[in-house]
């Protein structure tokens, strides 16, 4: 019996008029491509990409060496310096990310104690030479201080869940 | 687990802890036991080396039939004791301590240096509740300052007094204590100080908190990203083993190794804290050559080359008589080894790492090294020590502590002194008088023994003969001859005496007389290891017999050479005569100078620059002053362009073409020594020889003893180190006030203290603990670097 229905199916082509039937519904259905770079997905306030250092309102740096993001980092792309600056504060000298080593797991972030190293939703980044792919503490900074408000909005949506 | 080696029948009580039955000595705490069997009590207060406080109370117990948990390093085991330290009732009691500790301890482990290694920290994660329960205000204590080594975060001490103890039982003198009560109760100097005691580093390890941590490693690196590497300390003949923290090849710090022979779990701050020097600027990174008077890198081989080429220039013209070869005291023992070969294969016999000594008359029947005579440890268990020409705090601080232990123990500690050096404990008797008078005392001393008019040469005899004893004297015969276990100990000033061989062979009558062991504690941290690499003018290594005698340290320097090469020497501190030591090089034709540093001086003297890896990044051994032979890898990547100096010295070798040169390992150099020298007991004993004659001078004479952190060139570029109390006494001149009334100056006042054509100008200091007729006034120092001889004449005069 199975042999006979399996012959009348490839004489009249059933698997393909299957398949077709998709295509035709596709075809007449609303489209779901988006039209990158003009248009984007939508994001999770959760999203991991490029990292930043963020400040206080009051400018100062929020980062305190304390050197657990390098201690957690399973891809050992962080590398950190510190000293006591002239306040007596403790503070990084040297603050190094390496993107080329970085897997965006957000350990990082997870493990800060004072919310200072974060990943942004920046995920359109690209390096044209060599070394471009460490990020200084002064670069992460930057970062920081042109998508804070962003950072921000971010961090307060996600608080109840941390 | 039950009959534990050690514990005599009759001095044993039979317990149970946790079920399980054994047996522990009579008297000893819970804790004691416990540790000994590996079960963990958790503690703040409890430290093995220190007296029993039970202040913490973290480290209850439970103990059957008593009602409440009891502390476990206060409670003594009794027969029949069962012990439980897991039960609800102990853990409830240690969980409870927590929670009561936590509350005033700040949330800030973060910036915290001790997190990581913090003691609070991992108890807490054993002990501690998830969530506080206190919601009130925490407590915050101001910070203090008590000097450059140690860093207070005073919100965070605990009060376990570990700090208060320790300097109070260990290092001597109560300088930490607590004012206030309960939740009041503060650590601190009382009135603001630098803490002055050379072993007050040891307060950062046993704070079992942040709250007292390291100023010059402060922030700087975590301890999960430390790699620990053992190694021995090289700047004191004691040999203090170490651990050296690397983060990636750089050091960052270095913490005590424990070894209950030498230094237990302790370390002189000036081992703990001399790395800083490794990074210091004056690092020689590239080999060197001048030329025209210009300095140029240049690579190892051209500047090897241009080395041997001058070194042969010199002996081809002059002889191999006119070059000099001086070696650190602080080299390896692979290092001094192949220097001496380089050196003796070239025809020098010039050579010596003795350079603060000035006195060789006795080198020829000298045994075959200095040395303690006895272990480290035998020095805390004896009765009573004669100690000569030294200052142990200062010099050797973890012979110091054995001394105060043994002087706290019951021991009759004594003194023949130029200086009446502060000891932190009772000391029997002590003669402090001039360096010219300290033959005469120790004379009296030993003429106080009858059988002491013996064989010896005849100066001594004639100085015994002449010697006229007091009551002091004789209280030391009668101390020394009384002792069950009695000492000799002869310092690095006694070693530093222009009459060294007089007082050498004294201290062997007296020694002799009272069957004490006589004790020598060398120069530096290998010492002893020159005299067996054979780095001496008259002797090859293992002591065999060389052809022909050279000049010694003292000699090379005072008949200036054509050509020096210097190991590790900065001659304008290392040497005893500075100012004849600069003189006698810039003399010179050539000057090869191998070291880790180049000052400015050395740049301004030298020809030839090679750079070579102090302690931290070369293989070598440092033989102690016990004798023993402790050997260390290297441990830091090497700076720039250095090496380390044996296979700068096997590379030098085959540049003149030497045979012998061809060493794969520092082991290897060290095997074959070993091998040459077999088996010897090492003692002091010496056959009569010639001695020193008297030189009587009038006037004021100088007292010039190694100032504590201007012993090697490392400790010399040591910020912290620079910046303590010590450092800044030793750049003084100082006499008592009797004197400076004579000479017109005050406390404060800028004089000018002449050594023949040498002069320096330095600030006064009136202290008592100086003789009549003399100037205290340390050598190695910056302010000492222009002056003349350790001890001899000088004169004064106010600016």
């Amino acid at each position: 019996m199975d042999n006979f229905t399996n012959f009348l199916k490839s004489l009249f082509l059933w698997e393909l008029l299957k398949g077709m039937r998709l295509t035709g519904r596709r075809l007449f259905s609303r489209k779901i491509t988006v039209q990158y770079p003009e248009e984007k997905t939508p994001q999770s306030n959760r999203f991991r990409g490029l990292h930043a250092l963020r400040r206080y309102p009051n400018g100062e740096e929020r980062c305190i060496a304390c050197k657990l993001c390098e201690a957690v980092c399973p891809a050992l792309a962080i590398t950190i310096e510190a000293e006591e600056r002239e306040d007596g504060t403790r503070r990084t000298t040297r603050y190094d990310i390496d993107l080329f080593k970085c897997i965006y797991c957000g350990f990082c972030e997870e493990s800060c104690p004072v919310d200072s190293i974060v990943e942004t939703r920046v995920f359109e980044y690209a390096f044209e030479n060599r070394g471009e792919n460490i990020m200084t503490k002064d670069m992460l900074l930057e970062i920081g201080d042109k998508y804070e408000a962003q950072i921000a909005v971010d961090r307060t949506e996600d608080a109840a869940y941390r | 687990m039950s009959a534990r080696p050690g514990i005599p029948a009759d001095d044993a009580v039979n317990i149970e802890i946790n079920g399980q039955p054994c047996q522990a000595r009579k008297g000893a705490m819970i804790i004691e036991v416990t540790d000994d069997l590996g079960i963990s009590v958790p503690r703040f207060c409890y430290h093995k080396k220190l007296s029993v406080a039970a202040n913490c109370r973290m480290c209850m117990v439970e103990v059957e039939k008593v009602p409440k948990p009891l502390p476990a390093c206060a409670t003594p085991v009794a027969e029949g004791m069962k012990i439980f330290t897991k039960s609800d009732i102990a853990t409830g009691g240690q969980k409870a301590v927590m929670e009561f500790l936590l509350i005033n301890h700040p949330l800030d482990c973060p910036i915290c240096d001790q997190g990581g290694e913090c003691e609070l920290q991992d108890l807490a994660l054993g002990y501690g509740r998830d969530i506080s329960r206190f919601a009130e205000k925490k407590r915050v204590v101001e910070d203090k300052f008590i000097g450059s080594l140690i860093a207070t975060d005073m919100t965070r001490c605990i009060h376990c007094t570990r700090c208060i103890r320790m300097l109070r039982e260990v290092a001597g003198k109560m300088e930490l204590g607590a004012t206030g009560r309960g939740e009041n109760m503060k650590i601190g100097t009382y009135i603001e100080k630098s803490l002055e005691s050379e072993l007050s580093g040891n307060v950062i390890d046993v704070c079992p908190v942040g709250a007292l941590t390291s100023k010059p490693f402060r922030f700087k690196a975590r301890a999960w990203e430390l790699q620990q590497s053992p190694t021995v300390a090289p700047h004191d003949c004691v040999g203090s083993n170490l651990f050296v923290h690397t983060r990636r090849g750089e050091v960052m710090r270095v913490v005590p190794r424990e070894n209950e022979e030498i230094n237990e779990v302790w370390l002189s701050d000036r081992d703990r804290f001399s790395y800083e020097g490794l990074s210091s600027e004056d690092r020689l990174t590239t080999p060197m050559v001048k030329v025209d008077g210009q300095w140029q890198t240049v690579d190892w081989e051209t500047a090897l080359q241009t080395a041997a080429e001058g070194i042969r220039a010199v002996i081809d013209a002059h002889g191999a008589d006119q070059m000099g070869v001086l070696v650190s005291p602080d080299a390896t023992l692979e290092e001094m080894l192949l220097t001496q070969a380089v050196a003796r294969g070239v025809g020098i016999n010039n050579i010596d790492h003795r350079l603060r000594q000035v006195d060789f008359t006795d080198q020829d029947t000298a045994p075959l090294c200095p040395t303690l005579g006895q272990s480290v440890e035998a020095l805390e268990s004896v009765d009573a020590v004669l100690v000569i020409g030294s200052n142990p705090r200062k010099d050797q601080p973890i012979i110091g502590h054995r001394l105060r232990k043994a002087a706290v123990a019951g021991a009759q500690v004594m003194f023949v002194n130029p200086i009446d050096y502060e000891f932190l404990f009772d000391v029997h008797a002590k003669a402090v008088v001039p360096p010219s008078q300290m033959v005469a005392s120790l004379a009296a001393i030993a003429a106080c023994f009858p059988e002491a008019a013996g064989s010896s040469a005849d100066a001594v005899k004639a100085a015994i003969s002449a010697a006229n004893p007091d009551d002091t004297h004789r209280a030391m015969a009668k101390a020394l001859k009384d002792a069950g276990k009695a000492t000799v100990l002869l310092g690095n000033v006694a070693t530093a005496h222009p009459r060294f061989s007089v007082i050498k062979a004294l201290a062997a009558v007296i020694a002799g007389a009272s069957g004490a062991v006589l004790s020598v504690l060398t120069d530096g941290g290998n010492g002893v290891g020159g005299w067996l690499a054979g780095v001496l003018p008259h002797r090859g290594p293992a002591g065999t017999a060389v052809s022909t005698s050279g000049l010694d340290a003292q000699a090379m320097l005072a008949a200036p050479r054509k050509g020096y090469l210097l190991f590790g020497v900065e001659p304008a501190h290392d040497c005893e005569n500075p100012a004849q030591a600069t003189q006698a090089l810039a003399a010179a034709d050539i000057v090869v100078s191998i070291g880790a540093f180049a000052s400015d001086a050395m740049k301004e003297q030298a020809d030839v620059l090679l750079p070579t890896g102090p302690f931290t990044e070369t293989s070598g051994t440092f033989v102690n002053a016990e004798g023993r032979w402790q050997s260390f890898s290297g441990i830091a990547t090497p700076t720039g362009d250095s090496r380390p100096g044996w296979k700068v010295m096997r590379v030098l070798g085959n540049q003149f073409g030497l045979d012998g040169f061809e060493q794969q390992s520092s082991e290897e150099i060290r095997d074959a020594l070993q091998q040459q020298l077999g088996t010897v007991a090492l003692d002091n004993s010496q056959a009569v020889g010639a001695v020193a004659g008297a030189a009587v001078f009038e006037g004021l004479e100088r007292i010039g003893d190694v100032a504590i952190n201007a012993v090697d060139a490392l400790v010399r570029r040591a910020p912290a180190l620079q910046a303590t109390p010590d450092t800044a006494a030793a750049e003084l001149v100082r006499l008592n006030a009797d004197q400076a009334e004579k000479f017109g100056v005050r406390d404060g006042y800028t004089v000018t203290v002449r050594q023949g054509d040498a002069s320096a100008t330095m600030d006064v200091e009136i202290c008592e603990r100086v003789p009549d007729g003399c100037l205290w006034i340390q050598t190695g120092t910056q302010a000492a670097a222009s002056l003349g001889a350790a001890f001899g004449p000088i004169g004064i005069e106010r600016v």
